[in-house]
């Protein structure tokens, strides 16, 4: 049997929360720019997003171009080149990935899945996301303020961060720090807004073990930025305010220019332990989410129940809980306490154990299913291989002895865009793909599909797999240019050449992907309500693309889990979560 | 046989034991936390992330507090008054911290008596708070004002380390913003109180929903909290 019976339910249970009324809309600006409705809030933070991923996309052109044709690109100086860095990894980790995964599908899928009507505080939703416009406004704003972005590198590690030698010192680094507390601001408002959904507003029968684990990845991980982006918040105000008025919080005694500066006295290690102790669980802020659409789309498209989806729960919040308590292994070079890096060591490697699990589970689900190589299942397939991959080299840099030689190197950057990079990118593809057709109504065109995973899938190792091998040689990370050493051999350049072209390479498939969403959109396949046959609630709305509300008159009630494909017994090939035990029954009766 | 894994169990299943019971009350049908409501679980949660600002701001204040080789000037002598002739160390801190603990008496007699429907006297009871916050603010600017004269600046004072200014204007400014957001709170909802929304069910400006009195007890778990963070405050900015 499966662990998570989906017959308990023996009446339904009665409702514990009256019908809230709804915010309706009276004009068309109510109604699609100032939206309070969770789905509209949804779209507008994807495309929001998406359109600040793609000049983060250009950006990893640009410095692509530069590290594989050195020279070639005057327009292209070493301060630019840092600028290019920084604005990159910011854009991609927190106003992308962070940005689409909660607010994206977080909006979207949530009150869909729990069977909601919309969120809890629709207003607060709303502001939710015209603050995080705001903060994606502010960061761009930066690209023509004088002096620049900042180059301070994504960690922005003060001193170097707020000194005179770091490009876009003047205005740069002052405006990414608003945008930043903008965005802490605005995401605690959606965020409160998806943990009180998921905990206090499900339909009837929904109880928590009866989640989608998407929901529950979503969940966990904006619990997780509820309590780690405070950290950010107030490493923020703090850089702000040494920049600012001249405070030394992080600002030690030194010299800059041959002249002595006016701080003094402030810790400089005590930024990179706020930063990370924000900065390791956003790693699996952005992973978690991932974790749980992967899981869907597993069970989904190998019409098979998720394997262990107990075992499944526990070790999405065992991660979650785990990754508060390893941040300082980024920090196995400034200088610590060695016995504080074998703590951290210990706890990183434990974080191994909750995620094999997965690992295996998702391996155990495809087993022996009926596996269909839809694209969002390609897209899954290719996120389990990149994560192990990723997670592997972890293995490398979390022990401290072997991460100390390779810190710094290109083998790091490998890692993490592995990682946390392609891995979750495949995920939100996959999503995307996946749960297209319920948002418009309309199938995302297969060849096009097809095109744009195959490219993106072996393009991405065309570039990052060359470059663990360069970060073994020593190559070092965010050098404008690495010149002619000892111990990179000019083999290492070409390598870098044909690096930089598949990522160009990448990134159009990319535009292929963009070109497919805007086409789609008109002229795709009509979908259906439920082309896939999932069972999950979502899937089971009366209109597609689903009305405001969700669900017309009546709420669904739930029977049963999300994951009931090939049910013996049963007449179709799965049992979608709201049909009351009687219908499965009677048609199974019949043979 | 195969179909008797679909047949609807009649008896409810026993509740299990152990882990998995608590697991199950955890996960149970519709909501987590029966008999919260929605305003009151996001609030609960707001304070548990709040929890985590104030929390780092303390942690940081007093890492550089070790870190710095300068030594720290002596709260007791910086934060005391002279009245009449004597100087009395930490005696306006006590009084705001007084008039602080005050007003979470009135705010929970403000509670008790919105959900008796009292409006009259919860709506003065609210504004009491709201007095007490504003005389601690009041209070904290004049503390501000003093310092400033004094010489001390968020770069430099004159008694020692520089970040003993920095940390101080910054944790007292940020929880002075808390208690002025607060007060703001307390006067709207005074205000809708006073005027029978709660009753008539008029609906809120921005959210065209419906209040309840439970708002008033929602606004003082939010005041209580800052109340709780300026005792932490208190502890380890004047007393350490």
């Amino acid at each position: 049997m499966v662990d998570v019976p989906f017959d308990t339910v023996a009446g339904v249970p009665p409702a514990e929360v009256g019908e809230v009324e709804l915010y309706h809309p009276r004009s068309w600006w109510t109604r699609y720019v100032f939206s309070q409705d969770a789905k509209v809030i949804a779209i507008q933070y994807s495309i929001t997003a998406m359109s600040i991923g793609m000049v983060a996309l250009v950006l990893s052109w640009l410095m692509r171009l530069q590290l594989g044709f050195p020279g070639t690109f005057s327009f292209i100086d070493p301060n630019q080149y840092l600028q290019f860095i920084t604005m990159h990894g910011m854009i991609m980790v927190i106003y992308l990935l962070t940005a689409l995964f909660l607010g994206g599908f977080g909006n979207y899928l949530i009150p869909l899945m729990v069977g909601a009507r919309d969120m809890v505080f629709p207003y607060v939703n709303m502001l939710s996301y015209w603050i995080y416009l705001l903060a994606v406004v502010v960061l761009a704003s930066t690209f023509f303020v004088p002096g620049g972005p900042t180059g301070a590198g994504w960690t922005l590690y003060p001193p170097q961060a707020i000194l005179s030698g770091t490009p876009g010192q003047d205005w740069g680094i002052v405006l990414m720090l608003a945008s930043l507390i903008l965005f802490i601001i605005g995401f605690t408002m959606g965020g409160l807004n998806y943990v009180v959904t998921v905990l206090q507003a499900r339909t009837r029968g929904m109880t928590l073990m009866r989640l989608p684990l998407t929901v529950w990845g979503i969940f966990t991980a904006t619990v997780m930025a509820l309590l780690a982006f405070p950290a950010l918040f107030v490493a923020s105000v703090m850089l702000l305010l040494d920049r600012l008025l001249g405070t030394s919080f992080f600002m030690p005694t030194l010299v800059e220019m041959g002249t002595l500066t006016k701080y003094g006295g402030g810790s400089p290690i005590l930024f990179q332990h706020l930063f990370w102790f924000f900065g390791h669980p956003e790693v699996y802020i952005v992973a978690l989410p991932a974790f749980g659409i992967i899981s869907d789309l597993i069970s989904v498209h190998a019409r098979k129940n998720i394997f262990g989806y107990r075992m499944m729960v526990w070790a999405i919040v065992g991660i979650g809980a785990l990754s508060f308590v390893v941040w300082a292994h980024h920090m196995y070079v400034s200088g610590m306490h060695p016995y504080f890096g074998f703590f951290f060591a210990t706890t990183t490697l434990i974080i191994a154990i909750p995620t094999a699990i997965k690992v295996y589970n998702w391996v155990l689900t495809l087993w022996r299913g009926d596996i269909h190589l839809t694209i969002p299942m390609l897209f899954a397939l290719a996120f389990i291989v990149t994560f192990v991959n990723g997670g592997l080299t972890g293995l490398f840099l979390g022990n401290v002895v072997v991460d100390v030689p390779l810190s710094d190197t290109m083998f790091v950057v490998a890692h993490f865009h592995m990682v946390m990079g392609i891995a979750p990118i495949m995920a939100v593809f996959g999503g995307i793909y996946h749960w297209y057709p319920k948002v418009t109504g309309r199938m995302l065109n297969e060849a096009l599909g097809r095109f744009h995973f195959w490219v993106s899938f072996l393009g991405a190792y065309a570039i990052f797999f060359p470059m663990h091998y360069l970060g073994l040689l020593g190559m070092p990370r965010r050098y404008h240019d690495i010149g002619e050493t000892a111990f990179v051999p000019a083999s290492a350049h070409d390598l870098n050449a044909f690096m930089s072209v598949a990522a160009l390479i990448v990134g159009f498939a990319q535009l292929v992907f963009l070109f497919n969403l805007i086409w789609s959109l008109f002229k795709g396949r009509e979908a259906g309500g439920n082309p896939w046959g999932a069972a999950s609630l979502e899937w089971q709305t009366p209109e597609t693309p689903p009305g405001h509300g969700n669900w017309g008159k009546e709420l669904p009630i739930v029977y049963r889990w999300a994951y009931d494909y090939s049910v013996p017994g049963a007449a179709g090939d799965f049992v979608p979560q709201n049909e009351p035990p009687a219908g499965v029954l009677a048609q199974g009766a019949h043979p | 046989m195969a179909e008797t894994a679909l047949i609807n169990n009649i008896e409810a299943p026993a509740r299990p034991a152990g882990w998995r019971g608590i697991a199950a009350d955890w996960s149970s049908d519709q909501r987590a936390f029966k008999n919260v409501s929605w305003g009151k679980a996001m609030m609960w949660i707001f304070l548990l992330s709040d929890t985590f600002i104030f929390s780092c701001f303390l942690l940081s204040y007093m890492t550089t507090r070790m870190t710095t080789t300068v030594p720290w000037p002596n709260p007791s002598e910086v934060f005391a008054l002279t009245i009449g002739d004597k100087k009395i160390p930490l005696i306006l801190i006590a009084i705001m911290t007084f008039i602080l603990i005050s007003s979470s008496g009135t705010m929970a007699m403000a509670v008790n008596f919105g959900y008796r429907r009292d409006r009259a006297k919860t709506a003065a009871l609210m504004l009491a708070t709201a007095a007490f916050g504003a005389t601690f603010v009041g209070m904290q600017a004049f503390e501000w004002t003093k310092l400033i004269r004094e010489g001390v600046r968020p770069w430099g004072n004159p008694w020692g380390a520089e970040q003993f200014g920095s940390s101080f204007f910054m944790i007292t400014g940020f929880h002075g913003t808390h208690v002025t957001i607060g007060v703001i709170f307390l006067i709207a909802i005074a205000r809708k109180v006073w005027r029978g929304d709660f009753d008539v069910g008029r609906r809120g400006f921005f959210t065209s929903r419906k209040g309840h009195y439970e708002i008033v007890e929602i606004t003082g778990l939010y005041w209580h909290f800052v109340d709780l963070v300026w005792v932490f405050i208190f502890a380890l900015f004047y007393l350490w």
